[in-house]
């Protein structure tokens, strides 16, 4: 025991001088202890502590914060299964009891002891391809019993999981440095995104302007933030810009963690170039020499990829020093891995995480224009917007507006999943109308869908003629489609326990509210809701709204309050006609008090 | 002369703070008689429950009799107020909600370091505790909610008055809830 201890602390120290002793680096450190130890135990968390001379209790804390950190072992290695709407329809509940019984392990039960341990994660960016699992990193998909069976063998047999299939999918998926078996299923491409282009095309025209000629072309094309909420892009790089600073930062936000949404994963697969230059846009605007990419962890796989891309483009003058044969114009990309939560897509949480915290929201204002990363100006913007931005100074914001509708310039890139023929990745012009979009999937049968993932609404199908786009339905792209046969609220209720697990859990509303709305969503499936529930419902779906701290519970009262809306014969077919039914059994609650002490 | 609203009050799993706050509404409670008589009360000792108009709630569910109790109050009150932070969120007796009751049992009344021939408690006559501490409002339908620990005198006099005034709705005063 002692000497294995004495080992570990020579491995941490390794693993801390490898990056360094400043707090930013410390996600880095306990991503590697955890790759190497199986978990970051409160010996590994004592270890690291010490090297970087900081308390223990930072390095617990970021170790419990995110779900691929863990301070256990789970098995000798682990099944993270994604689950979700789309694995859902794609029938993970019976993948759940067929991984069981061939790894012999339980489900959030899993031990040291177990060989294969299994895990539950949220949805990992593949929806149109489940059930699908991680396992160290590698993205296994559409499983079924077969391979669900083949692959536990594989790992029983202490068998690489990297080398447990030689399937590879379609694109650069089957490249050598991504050799995934994931597929694009790019179904339809737009003029902007997955346009034709020539790689650097971008930065050479861009250092023939001047940086404040390519905001005004970025402000010209309207172009509005991809990732749901739809800022103005030049906008947000002016307000950038005004702050005086001797540093500024570019984040490009690739924690794409809204479930039912892979559209940056094949963004980041088929057009990474793309996405760099598009960060060196609007580096050359905001003057800024360093760029960061967080990348979430689910996407490790295309980690070594995207190393490689960066490296090609330095080596192409592409970034680096004085780009493009441009004195002076220097800027660099480095990418920070995440290690699994679903709030760090939010702009704040995500600074916290990049310098190495607990990926917890923090409060705006100050906005991260002013005090991002570092308490620096930072820019942060969504993978696809920053893609766009690299099409416009191509091609020339008049070109760009060409596109979509008056209010909302350009394309969107949809990721469309469910109860459809043609689950994929479909980037349309805005003011596409669902029914549109259905068709072209294979879903004119639906009964509702999600726009937007839980976070959006779920609508019935009295609202598909309504349009994508910034002034009816506002997306970030996750379009989860529901057949004839779905049961939408029990679709409700797996969005609450989504966001039941991925609450941060720092403020109350959010917190206690999201599980209060899904035990009320639960006795209102149970028969036995009244209609004072569906008030208390929607009148608590505003306290969380109204009083959370962050986009998260923002939008996480959003199932239940859509359903309610959308779906109320739904609802008002469930309740008892009763003023008032307990949400508890009561006399279940006496009776556990009787038998424990035992009353005759 | 006709007769006066009723007004009853009960004290759950709480620590009558509550009912120590009613007594600060101090020589108002002399217009109070006035205005209502009181039924079932800790203040009274009067035993029967009869129909009431209000009917005020200190404290959670925590046993067997406050379950009855707080039915009983739901049954012959016609509009019940959940009084205090006990009677609204379970409050300070809700902290064993975090230890399962058998442990919580055990440590108390078997293992705790005083105990000699310890045995957890089972006699008929005493109410069976339950296994956790239960908010009034998810145990029967309640009417109002007056939070604090404990409301102010002033508060809980507003509350009264409103009720009794049977106007439709109840605005206090910012100061009135105002906890900090």
């Amino acid at each position: 025991m002692a000497l294995e201890l004495r080992n570990q602390a020579v491995n941490v120290n390794e693993i801390v001088s490898n990056h360094g002793t400043e707090r930013h680096h410390l996600m880095n450190i306990v991503r590697d202890a955890q790759d190497a130890f199986g978990c970051v135990s409160g010996d590994t968390a004592k270890a690291i502590a010490d090297a970087m001379g900081i308390h223990m209790v930072e390095v617990e804390g970021v170790v419990s914060y995110y779900h691929f950190l863990t301070r256990k072992p789970s098995g000798k290695v682990t099944i993270y299964l994604s689950k979700g709407a789309a694995p859902s329809i794609n029938g993970v509940r019976e993948l759940t009891s067929v991984l069981e019984e061939v790894t012999g392990s339980k489900f959030r039960k899993s031990g040291a002891d177990d060989a294969v341990g299994l895990e539950w994660t949220s949805c990992i960016g593949m929806s149109d391809q489940e059930p699908a699992a991680l396992v160290d990193g590698v993205v296994i998909t559409n499983i079924d019993a077969d391979k669900a069976g083949s692959l536990v063998a594989h790992l029983v047999n202490g068998g690489d999981p990297k080398e447990f299939s030689t399937e590879t999918g379609d694109g650069k998926n089957s490249s050598d440095r991504i050799h995934a078996m994931v597929n694009n299923n790019i179904r339809k491409k737009g003029e902007i995104i997955f346009g034709d282009r020539i790689v650097g095309d971008a930065i050479r025209k861009l250092v023939a302007m001047e940086p404040s000629a390519v905001l005004d072309e970025v402000k010209n094309s309207n172009l509005r933030g991809r990732g749901g909420a739809g800022f103005p892009c030049g906008l947000k790089w002016d307000f950038c810009l005004k702050n005086e600073a001797a540093n500024r930062y570019i984040v490009c936000n690739a924690d794409e963690g809204e479930p039912g949404t892979f559209k940056d994963r094949v963004l980041l697969t088929e057009q990474p170039e793309l996405v760099f230059e598009g960060m060196a846009v609007a580096g050359y605007v905001l003057n800024a020499e360093e760029g960061i990419m967080y990348l979430r962890a689910e996407y490790e796989y295309l980690y070594e990829y995207l190393l490689n891309v960066l490296n090609k483009m330095r080596e192409a003058n592409l970034l680096g020093c004085n780009i493009a044969g441009m004195d002076g114009f220097n800027f660099d990309i480095k990418i920070q891995l995440g290690a699994g939560a679903y709030v760090c897509g939010e702009e704040t949480a995500l600074l916290e995480s990049t310098e190495g915290k607990r990926g917890e929201p923090r409060d705006r204002p100050p906005f991260p224009v002013s005090n991002g990363y570092m308490g620096e100006p930072t820019a942060i913007n969504n993978v696809e917007t920053l893609s766009a931005a690299a099409r416009i100074i191509e091609k020339g914001a008049d070109w760009f507006k060409s596109f979509g509708t008056e209010k909302s310039a350009g394309t969107k890139v949809l990721s469309v999943s469910g109860d459809v023929e043609r689950p994929g990745v479909y980037e349309v012009p805005f003011g596409i109308t669902l029914a549109e979009l259905l068709r072209e999937a294979g879903g004119e049968n639906a009964k509702a869908m999600t726009v937007g993932g839980p976070s959006g609404k779920i609508v019935s199908s009295a609202d598909f003629g309504r349009r994508i786009a910034f002034e009816d339905m506002a997306t970030g792209g996750s379009m989860v489609v529901f057949g004839p046969d779905s049961d939408i609220l029990q679709i409700a209720n797996d969005y609450m326990e989504f966001f039941i697990e991925e609450s941060c859990g720092r403020c109350t509303p959010c917190r206690v509210g999201t599980t209060l709305l899904t035990r009320h969503l639960e006795k209102i499936r149970a028969g036995r809701g009244t209609k004072s529930d569906i008030n208390y419902m929607i009148n608590l779906g505003k306290v969380i709204t109204g009083m959370s701290r962050c986009g998260l519970g923002l939008t996480a009262s959003n199932p239940v309050l859509s359903t309610i809306e959308n779906f109320s014969e739904l609802y008002d077919g469930l309740l008892t006609g009763e003023e008032f039914v307990p949400i508890h059994d009561m006399d279940l609650a006496v009776r556990i008090g009787r038998e424990i002490a035992n009353f005759n | 002369m006709t007769e006066k609203p009723k007004v009853a009050t009960a004290s759950l799993a709480g620590c009558f703070g509550c009912h120590m706050t009613l007594l600060d509404i101090d020589d108002r409670i002399l217009s109070l008689i006035d205005l209502i008589d009181f039924d079932k009360s800790p203040i009274d000792d009067i035993k029967e429950l009869g129909d009431c108009t209000v009917g005020l709630i200190e404290g959670g569910v925590s046993n067997s009799e406050n379950l009855e109790t707080l039915r009983e109050f739901r049954r012959k009150c016609t509009i019940l107020v959940s009084m205090g932070d006990c009677a609204t969120s379970g409050g300070i007796p809700a902290m064993r909600n975090t230890v399962p009751l058998k442990e919580c049992l055990e440590e108390a009344y078997l293992n705790g370091p005083s105990v000699v021939d310890g045995v957890i408690p089972n006699d008929p006559d005493l109410p069976s505790i339950l296994d956790r501490v239960y908010p009034c409002h998810e145990v029967v339908k309640i009417d109002y909610h007056l939070p604090g620990c404990p409301p102010s005198a002033d508060s809980i006099w507003a509350v009264l008055n409103f009720l009794l005034s049977g106007e439709e709705n109840l605005e206090l005063p910012y100061e009135l809830i105002k906890y900090d």
